[in-house]
């Protein structure tokens, strides 16, 4: 939505993931409810959203993702360094799970369940936003900003909202990680975290819901999936190494798609 | 109503671009601006419509002062421009471009979005049928569901006149309607502002195609750098020496 639809090129996805996750884990921590705790942690990330994108949105578009990238790397140094909120490098350890009655099987299966639903909702909200007059007011802008601005309509506020939402989706995706991890540290943060979510979407198809659900989706199977491929072929490569392996990997399957397959793998945009 | 424009000026560098430009034109009316290349009449459109702020003078849209105003504000009091090279919503249809550009729609809003969908529908319906319309009257019936990428020039320009209608203006800036749509199509876009204008659109056109804007407007306004140097009737602007020794390329004595 905001790079596909809008135009925006948002490169602190992992400052308002960040956020999400220390919200929720830190409420959690504190006796609220993990359903509450996901909200607010979703709610905060959009507050804090506002107004980077009333200021930063007045920019040209490649300040802003210089700002954003700016912003994710200064959460997760806040996070580092106000030891008395987050642990700073030590972290914070037993986070509750999103069902911690059932250690078992079971609550990893209702947790999967969980996130599927919460994944399948995010993504008929967006799909609906994209069809909507909403969606077609900011693609116009992605498409000629000053055009909008002649025809009346603000663009700043537009894109505004668009932050905020991603932003809170974001949220909400840091407090899972959170409760799924159960454990939480500052360099979990990293700006690699933005650069997955670019990834995942340029697999799967700027502009397309689809393509984001089915781009992270490969991404994801594709990175946590390989950490087996080690065992299968011992003594050949090391931990360490076999993490390099696998970025490099999936770098080569970037730089293969862009040459062979730009639109991605559902398609993009332009083909409609 | 009346647009008051009184001593604009505006240098790049220190190249006069609008040197104390003043007019007065009735909103409801119709005025052409001529004038050779660089005389300043796009930077004229764009100071109007907020694009770019002058150096100096003021514009008054009946008694209020737009000078500070940003483009969207000038656009919703009825100001509305169009862009000498298109500046069509490429990836959207035809007919979405011209949706996208209508005012007031519950649906570019979250809460009415989400909340009130009968609503949005409903309003979705009623500037589809005003879509359409401008559709029909400007006859892009064939590629109204093509992007508007796809489209030619002159359909372009036409594009351009339709989304400007679709914001329900009170006062037109035409930036070179005709330029590059066919003869056929050019007598036709005069007939469809003539019309427009019958119903209480005001426009102000840029234009070089001087013979079929003399058809269109009873008054014109010359432009040579950067300053109105002739105002008045088409035949007798024409005739102007002034005007004559501008186009020519001579020096006035």
């Amino acid at each position: 939505m905001q790079y596909g639809l809008t135009g925006l090129i948002n490169f602190g996805h992992v400052g308002f993931f960040a956020i999400g996750a220390f919200t929720s884990a830190l409420l959690a921590l504190a006796g609220l409810p993990t359903p509450l705790s996901l909200a607010a942690a979703a709610a905060t990330s959009a507050i804090v959203a506002w107004p980077i994108g009333l200021v930063a949105l007045r920019l040209r578009e490649d300040y802003f993702a210089v700002v954003t990238l700016g912003f994710g790397e200064t959460v997760r140094l806040i996070v580092t360094s106000e030891r008395w909120l987050t642990n700073g490098v030590q972290g914070i350890p037993g986070i509750p799970r999103l069902f911690p009655a059932d250690h078992g099987a079971a609550g990893a299966v209702a947790t999967l369940l969980v996130l599927c639903i919460c994944c399948l909702g995010g993504a008929l909200v967006l799909q609906r936003l994209a069809r909507s007059p909403f969606g077609r007011m900011i693609e116009a802008i992605r498409d000629n900003e000053d055009a909008v601005r002649a025809l009346g309509k603000n663009p700043a506020a537009f894109k505004t909202r668009v932050l905020a939402l991603g932003s809170a989706l974001a949220g909400l995706a840091g407090g899972f990680y959170a409760h799924v991890i159960t454990y939480l540290s500052p360099d979990q943060f990293t700006a690699l975290v933005t650069f997955y979510v670019w990834m995942a979407m340029i697999l799967g198809g700027v502009g397309r819901v689809s393509g984001a659900v089915l781009g992270a989706l490969l991404l994801m199977a594709f990175l946590e999936g390989t950490r087996f491929v080690r065992d299968a072929l011992p003594g050949l490569v090391s931990e360490v190494e076999m993490a390099s392996v696998r970025l490099g990997a999936v770098g080569l399957a970037l730089i293969l798609f862009t040459l062979f397959r730009p639109q991605g793998l559902v398609g993009d945009y332009s083909r409609r | 109503m009346n647009l008051l424009v009184r001593e604009l000026s505006k240098a790049f560098g220190g190249f006069h671009v609008l040197d104390r430009v003043s007019f007065s034109f009735e909103t409801d009316g119709l005025l052409g601006i001529i004038g050779p290349n660089g005389a300043g009449k796009s930077t004229l459109f764009s100071v109007l419509s907020g694009f770019i702020s002058a150096d100096r003078g003021s514009i008054l849209l009946g008694e209020r002062a737009i000078d500070r105003l940003s483009p969207q504000e000038r656009a919703q009091l009825g100001l509305v421009r169009t862009f000498q090279v298109p500046r069509e919503f490429h990836h959207l249809t035809v007919r979405e471009n011209l949706m996208a550009a209508a005012p007031h729609q519950p649906g570019e809003r979250l809460i009415p979005l989400f909340l009130a969908p009968a609503r949005v529908r409903a309003a979705e319906r009623a500037v589809r049928e005003r879509a359409d319309e401008v559709i029909a009257f400007l006859r892009l019936e064939a590629v109204a569901d093509l992007p508007a990428g796809r489209l030619s020039g002159g359909q372009k320009k036409l594009l351009e006149l339709g989304r400007a209608l679709l914001t329900e203006p009170r006062l037109v800036l035409l930036d070179e309607p005709f330029a590059g749509v066919n003869a056929v199509l050019v007598g036709e876009v005069i007939e469809r502002i003539a019309a427009l204008h019958a119903r209480g659109i005001g426009f102000l056109i840029i234009e070089h195609d001087l013979g079929s804007l003399a058809r269109l407007v009873p008054r014109l306004l010359v432009m040579d750098r950067g300053r109105v140097i002739a105002e008045g009737e088409p035949r007798a602007v024409l005739n102007d020496r002034a005007v004559r020794a501008a186009y020519l390329g001579q020096t006035t004595p």
